[in-house]
């Protein structure tokens, strides 16, 4: 089983080893035929069956290129993947590093500079992010408090508004947030206290969260499903989710609903920005660049909002009805520079848990 | 009872053990000491172990870790013997069906029973130490249902009932006739219990609350939303250092405590009086209530949504997204799902039964140095999986080796897990053989080849079975490291339901525990199965 480099003499051998060489060339479409490009990506992207995947299928039948779906597992654990493997891939393509991550990813030289086709036509703001086009913006989503509108008006108390409310007194023991060392949400919405109150100001907001009684957990799915009155079977009315966590609530209602039952708090948002990018090291960058393209182009940016429930870096890309109506007009999101949060990042949550948790 | 080790006369020839060891070193060697080896000499230097083993928090976690686990192991032993008993020495209707339940929520993907477990504890428990060893009882249990029932199934009844004649009461048979025969497959369910509850990662993240860490939690943390490998290599090697310690005194102890008798073919009683009648119907209905609350509180879930009953969950798993927005996403191919899920756990079957036998076999031959062979086999367990995990990934990455998106390596890395199971459930039995057998044979004529090949290979068939039934629950509960492997190609049940879980939304959220309850379904007819095969043979 041991597989050996060590040539040997009989022709039986030899003859297998030419054969299975011309299959694994033939299997990998050599120089001329047909190119497999593998896009890594996390693991809540579709595998199949959904109108995202049509649409990988569509430029699949346009170029001749195929695509096959590498799902790395959660963005974090991606990244370190990509991180161990700079220079020699697992795929060609990665869609899904996004800004909290991004620097890391630099820092390592995991991709290959290419300046999309498609960077005038996306959100300015967003391409500024990356100057030297190291990755392509794909989307954009916000971190936010949500609340459990029903909660409120029941008790006819009004819902907070800002992160100083939070502290108030009058919403103790009403927050459940996630552990930033182990979950995304977690650590966009500690970053977003960080671009509030300072890196010298966050500690004392954070004894203040405490002292007013805020639920540390491991995950968005213990906190949203378990713990957040507005979903599941918790308690606790306010939840650290997402901005297009209302609209989901409405479109996969049941029964079917056209009221949200839930509310994005539009002043405690911290913005993130997923990008994709040609991974350096691999074999077919030209067939790689036409797919970043296609992932930054109309037809594919068309189909994120309702698949990934984030928005489309593209500026000329229709928004779903639920999403115009019911994730709450985000104008002002908190946000950090990459470079600013990979220098920080890990010195914060180390003194996170030390006053949360300890 | 005398103890015998003088198996000199009639042991195989040197050169057979040698071969049998030859595949489970190889496949060792392999999957496990060159991915470990590479990915620590790759992050690890001293500053990374000084800077990591500074941090406070190191030794409050490995203590943390140590106490859960030595706790939660005696527990889980204790609370397995009445069950094991139950299914070893009582024939009553649903037996079978009890037998494969119980195996059942040791496979469950522990983010989604974790879930229903919360469900059913006391608020006061959530997030506390006592919330993580419950759990981890519950999910271990049938470790040593399987385990210990393995060897307890060739235990002569016949040597209780003779203790009972010479006047000892049912209690003081027990402890001094049944139980220390028990020894070895005791020890062996208690060292892989404890392995397990040690690097325990879902229960503890989940249960235990952000301040209960780990150092499994500990180490994915640092590995996967810190990006700093070369911390968790070092304390993954911390782990590492410190159970391998543990399992080498395990070892001994189990072997020492190793006694032989003449194995019996499994012989059941039906319970005839009203005692027992009352006490053996008592404990199947206490032991079925408590495998099961969970996966009901989930079936439970799957029905409800938002307002109340609906079935709205089952129908988008079936039908697609029939009530949501067509094409968002929450469409699953089910049995796409469960074909890719039952092929990945039969070639890690395959592969499990195939090396742990071989092992066992050497094992059992080859007197001391097999010991070490059963520790190494055990280390994967042992390991974190970030490391098993991130070591296959720089390891298999150049050609011809490149063997990163291969679709079997998979399977391969549930295989490391599955293999101690195996070993663990065979050797004890192996070990209770009186050397005597090997001796007849010889006497009678044969060679010591032909007579360790008739009655040793001959009487690990039934553990084998068992082993091979841990080893598909693994890979169907998707363990360890290959949940760090990329994949490509067709979904399984639990990255299915781990998908769908980082939705938002009613129906998502009810179609999640819909496909945990396929999976628990489709679990429990596996084992019904593989255990009907198991008595249709022996008949």
């Amino acid at each position: 089983m041991i597989p050996r480099a060590r040539p040997r003499r009989t022709t039986a051998v030899a003859l297998a080893a030419t054969v299975a060489l011309t299959a694994t060339v033939a299997a990998c479409g050599g120089d001329d035929g047909p190119v497999t490009l593998r896009l890594v990506t996390y693991d809540s992207f579709p595998t199949e069956g959904t109108s995202l995947n049509d649409a990988l299928a569509a430029f699949s039948a346009e170029t001749g290129i195929g695509i096959e779906l590498a799902i790395a597992g959660d963005a974090g654990t991606m990244v370190s993947k990509a991180v161990l493997t700079a220079g020699n891939p697992e795929g060609d393509v990665m869609w899904g590093v996004d800004n909290t991550l991004l620097s890391r990813a630099l820092t390592a030289d995991v991709f290959e500079p290419y300046a999309s086709r498609e960077l005038a036509s996306l959100d300015p703001e967003l391409t500024a992010l990356v100057p030297g086009n190291e990755v392509t913006p794909v989307d954009s989503g916000e971190v936010c408090l949500n609340y459990d509108i029903g909660w409120f008006v029941e008790r006819d108390i009004e819902p907070p508004t800002t992160f100083d409310d939070l502290v108030d007194p009058a919403y103790r023991d009403l927050l459940v947030v996630q552990n930033p060392a182990s979950s995304s949400p977690g650590l966009a919405f500690l970053l977003a206290t960080v671009a509030e109150f300072g890196p010298d100001g966050w500690q004392g907001y954070w004894t203040a969260l405490r002292d007013n009684g805020v639920e540390v957990v491991d995950s968005w799915t213990t906190a949203y499903d378990e713990r957040f009155s507005g979903s599941g079977g918790g308690d606790r009315p306010l939840v650290v989710s997402y901005a297009t966590s209302p609209p989901a609530e409405v479109i996969y209602a049941d029964p079917p609903r056209d009221d949200a039952s839930t509310a994005t708090i539009v002043d405690t948002c911290f913005q993130q920005v997923e990008f994709a990018g040609v991974l350096r090291g691999t074999e077919h960058v030209d067939e790689a660049r036409q797919l970043v393209d296609f992932l930054a182009g109309p037809e594919f940016q068309a189909e994120i909002a309702l698949n990934l429930f984030v928005y489309p870096a593209r500026t000329d890309v229709d928004l779903p009805e639920e999403f115009v109506r019911f994730s709450g007009e985000v104008t002002d999101p908190r946000t950090l520079p990459p470079d600013e949060i990979a220098a920080g990042q890990q010195g914060w949550i180390d003194e996170w848990t030390e006053i949360v948790l300890r | 009872m005398s103890r015998t080790d003088d198996r000199t006369t009639t042991l195989p020839p040197t050169r057979l053990v040698a071969l049998l060891a030859a595949a489970p070193i190889v496949f060792l060697a392999v999957c496990y000491v060159w991915p470990v080896v590479t990915l620590v000499g790759e992050v690890v230097s001293g500053s990374t172990i000084a800077d990591t083993l500074e941090r406070g928090g190191v030794w409050r976690v490995l203590w943390f870790t140590t106490w859960q686990a030595v706790v939660s192991t005696l527990a889980t032993v204790v609370a397995g013997l009445a069950p094991a008993w139950l299914l070893v020495r009582w024939n009553f209707p649903g037996r079978r069906l009890l037998a494969a339940v119980v195996v059942v929520p040791f496979l469950l993907p522990t983010v989604v029973v974790g879930a229903a477990f919360t469900s059913l504890l006391p608020d006061a428990l959530i997030g506390t130490a006592t919330a993580v060893v419950i759990a981890h009882v519950y999910f271990n249990i049938s470790v040593v249902v399987r385990l210990v029932g393995a060897l307890w199934e060739q235990l002569p009844p016949d040597l209780t009932a003779a203790a009972r004649t010479l006047g000892a009461s049912p209690w003081q048979a027990a402890r001094s006739v049944t139980l220390p025969l028990l020894r070895p497959a005791i020890a062996s369910a208690a060292m892989v219990t404890f392995l397990f509850t040690f690097t325990s990662y879902g229960v503890v993240a989940i249960l235990g609350g952000p301040a209960n860490a780990t150092l499994e939690v500990e180490i994915a943390r640092r590995a996967t939303g810190l990006g700093d490998i070369g911390g968790a290599a070092v304390l993954s090697l911390l782990q590492l250092g410190v159970l391998a310690l543990g399992l080498a005194l395990g070892s001994v102890v189990q072997r020492r405590a190793s006694t032989r008798w003449a194995v019996s073919p499994a012989t059941r009683q039906r319970p005839t009086t009203t005692v027992q009648r009352f006490g053996v119907g008592a404990l199947a209905t206490a032991t079925a209530a408590v495998t099961l609350a969970p996966i009901v509180a989930l079936a439970v879930s799957s029905l409800r949504t938002g307002r109340g009953w609906s079935l709205a969950g089952w129908r988008a798993l079936w039908g697609g997204t029939s009530d949501a927005r067509p094409g968002s996403g929450v469409a699953v191919d089910v049995w796409g799902a469960l074909g890719a899920s039952l092929r990945f756990a039969m070639l890690a079957t395959a592969v499990s039964v195939l090396v742990g036998g071989l092992a066992t076999l050497a094992i059992g031959a080859a007197r001391r140095h097999g010991r070490l062979l059963d520790v190494g086999l055990m280390l994967p367990l042992a390991t974190s999986a970030v490391t098993i995990g991130f070591g296959m990934l720089i390891t298999f990455d150049t050609a011809p080796f490149d063997w990163r998106n291969e679709p079997w390596l998979v399977p391969l890395g549930h295989a490391l897990v599955a293999v101690p199971f195996v070993v663990r459930a065979a050797l004890p039995v192996l070990r209770a053989r009186p050397t005597g057998w090997l001796d007849a044979a010889a006497t009678l004529g044969a060679s010591p080849t032909r007579a360790w090949w008739e009655i040793d290979v001959g009487l690990l068939r039934r553990p084998l079975a068992v082993g091979a039934a841990f080893a598909a629950a693994i890979s169907l509960g998707e363990f360890g490291a290959t949940t760090l492997l990329s994949r490509t190609g067709q979904e399984t049940l639990p990255t299915a339901i781990a998908r769908l879980l980082g939705r938002a939304g009613d129906i998502p959220r009810a179609e999640a525990s819909a496909l945990a309850v396929v999976l628990a379904v489709a679990c429990t007819l596996l084992l019904l199965v593989a255990s009907g095969g198991r008595d249709a043979r022996r008949a």
